[in-house]
């Protein structure tokens, strides 16, 4: 039963930064209805941010933190200025933006590799690695802080969306950009805040990820899990995401524990594909009509 | 012939391949996969067991690659084809990622850290006869009347539905033929290398493809020979700037989709007719500009 429910901990906690990232590509998908494969380099550059603020600026943690946050927001930006924004001045099909996207991904994971190199990096040590027991269960400081950064983060963006001005229209363009548009909602500004909000959860989720695991060009790929969470609770919907993510997360952990580590990617894409045959709009995604 | 340019030919004739079947499914069936590796890697893994374990000639080999490929593509069809355009392509990613981590996770084909000592059965010749015989059945494909209803679906799903065009039969149709030109690239592919891995066959290698296909043109036969030409001996000259050339290969992308998205040859063939064709709207764009300016 302790295992149980210590597995469930570690679950909850990786499954908390799968919703960080996939947040953000549920959020472009509502707006602009296309897989934003991209945000998976721009994940890993979060990583790289938070790990040379540490290391060769030396700043104090929380300081790397909101610096990693605010370049990859400034990143996905530009990403989106300089790769999408002409697909959508033309309105490209989507097939376009998602090969815009991968394109981005191959030059953003490669640059890295180019300039910084291949090698796997540790981040400093911050956190004791002792755990804090309670009652039998021992967790981890960063799994605990893990959690709750991301929690905060992901009501604070519940908060934004429901309760602001620019979070209204974010709502009304995911009903209907064209309609937005001539309500007055500046579009184009919608789009840039969406990636922004992306952008600044991807650099905390980066800089998570590196810490717990270790920091690499190609982390971008794990990253592509928190897609098929995102694809699980239905491409779009926000708590969709939360809820896939953390449903994966747990998954993943169990399987881990109780069969073996080794299938533990399997099971990621053996849910999407399972997802996309019973149930194309996942958990929460609201049903959408192909219009041909 | 120096063997590095042997080398090399042999590549751009195994992408080539592999190239072609996209080609029908998303030049001319308008579906995107990024999960063709995953039918490389099928066809691949099924020659050297053919090859290799049993130890019966290439040809076998060849065959059975294909057939492995284009049932589990029949397979995947069913399942996922009914799924509409964006859907399908993230079901093909899944199914890409899933039969590499399979097969990384496989002790008995030799899991992740591959497969060595397959025959190296392929030459520039029998590579380049299978290519040859590829060009000229899809290019006989596309003007029949499956490939009219196949571009018919590409151009306005619901029209060709209700003109009475099965679409599911005919995306089925479609995926399943390429497939089979993927599993036989792969089968080419793993003995070129004499050594196959599932990390040769990852997402990354999927989009390769796709790209390739974009590059040479959504809807052209030409323009993909000619994408998977010139972007296997490019990165190969670009050899001497190896670490810039993947990035210089991203950035590629970008630009093309947001400056020249019809590719190089978009829905024009590199043939007589279509050259004619090509240069008569150039001489009556000519025309129409001249007699403008006149007036």
């Amino acid at each position: 039963m302790t295992q149980f429910f210590q597995q469930l901990i570690n679950g909850l906690s990786i499954g908390s930064v799968y919703a960080m990232m996939a947040v953000g590509y549920s959020l472009v998908y509502s707006i602009m209805n296309f897989s934003n494969f991209a945000h998976g380099g721009v994940i890993m550059l979060g990583a790289y941010f938070g790990f040379f603020s540490m290391t060769l600026i030396k700043l104090p943690f929380a300081a790397a933190f909101g610096l990693a946050a605010v370049g990859t927001a400034a990143l996905a930006v530009l990403i989106e200025r300089i790769a999408y924004k002409p697909l959508r001045d033309r309105k490209a099909p989507f097939l376009y933006f998602i090969i815009s996207a991968m394109g981005a991904s191959i030059f953003l994971e490669n640059i890295v590799i180019a300039t910084i190199g291949p090698t796997f990096r540790t981040y400093p040590q911050v956190f004791s690695r002792t755990p804090i027991s309670i009652g039998g269960l021992s967790i981890g400081r960063l799994d605990l802080i893990m959690f709750g950064v991301s929690a905060l983060c992901l009501v604070a963006l519940v908060l934004f969306i429901e309760r602001t001005k620019t979070g209204k229209a974010i709502r009304a363009a995911s009903y209907n950009m064209k309609a937005a548009a001539l309500m007055g909602v500046d579009t184009d500004r919608v789009v840039m805040t969406v990636f922004a909000i992306g952008g600044l959860l991807a650099g905390v989720a980066g800089v998570f990820f590196g810490m717990k695991y270790t920091v690499y060009p190609q982390i971008g790929n794990i990253t592509l899990k928190s897609f098929v969470a995102a694809v699980f609770g239905g491409l779009g919907s926000l708590p969709g995401a939360v809820l896939g993510s953390v449903i994966l997360g747990t998954l993943e952990t169990f399987v881990a524990g109780y069969l073996s580590s080794q299938f533990r990617d399997l099971i990621a894409f053996v849910i999407l594909i399972g997802v996309l045959v019973f149930r194309p709009t996942g958990i929460m995604g609201k049903p959408s009509e192909d219009k041909a | 012939m120096d063997t590095y340019i042997q080398g090399i030919i042999m590549l751009a004739g195994i992408n080539l391949m592999a190239v072609l079947g996209l080609s029908l499914l998303t030049g001319f069936t308008g579906l995107f996969s990024f999960g063709h590796a995953g039918f490389m890697a099928i066809g691949a893994y099924s020659a050297a067991i053919v090859t290799s374990l049993l130890k019966l000639p290439f040809v076998f080999g060849i065959a059975a690659s294909g057939v492995m490929a284009g049932v589990v593509a029949l397979l995947i069809g069913k399942l996922t084809l009914k799924l509409k355009g964006d859907y399908f392509c993230i079901a093909t990613l899944g199914f890409g990622e899933a039969i590499r981590l399979i097969l990384d996770n496989f002790q008995g084909l030799g899991g992740s850290r591959g497969w060595p000592g397959i025959p190296a059965y392929t030459s520039i010749w029998n590579i380049v006869i299978v290519d040859i015989l590829g060009v000229i059945f899809l290019a006989n494909l596309v003007r029949s009347r499956h490939g009219r209803n196949m571009i018919a679906v590409r151009e306005e799903e619901l029209a060709a539905q209700v003109a009475g065009i099965d679409v599911v039969k005919y995306k089925t149709l479609a995926l399943v033929i390429s497939a089979v030109y993927a599993g036989v690239a792969g089968a080419f592919l793993g003995h070129y290398m004499t050594f196959i891995q599932p990390k040769m066959f990852a997402l990354i290698k999927s989009t390769e493809l796709t790209i390739i296909v974009i590059f040479g043109g959504l809807g052209s036969i030409s323009g993909s020979v000619l994408g998977a030409i010139v972007l296997t001996f490019l990165p190969e000259m670009l050899r001497a700037v190896d670490k810039w050339r993947l990035v210089a290969y991203g950035a590629a992308v970008i630009l093309i989709m947001i400056t020249r998205p019809r590719g190089l040859m978009g829905g024009v063939e590199l043939t007589p007719s279509g050259i004619r064709k090509v240069l008569a709207e150039h001489r009556a764009k000519r025309k129409a500009n001249a007699e403008r300016s006149a007036q």
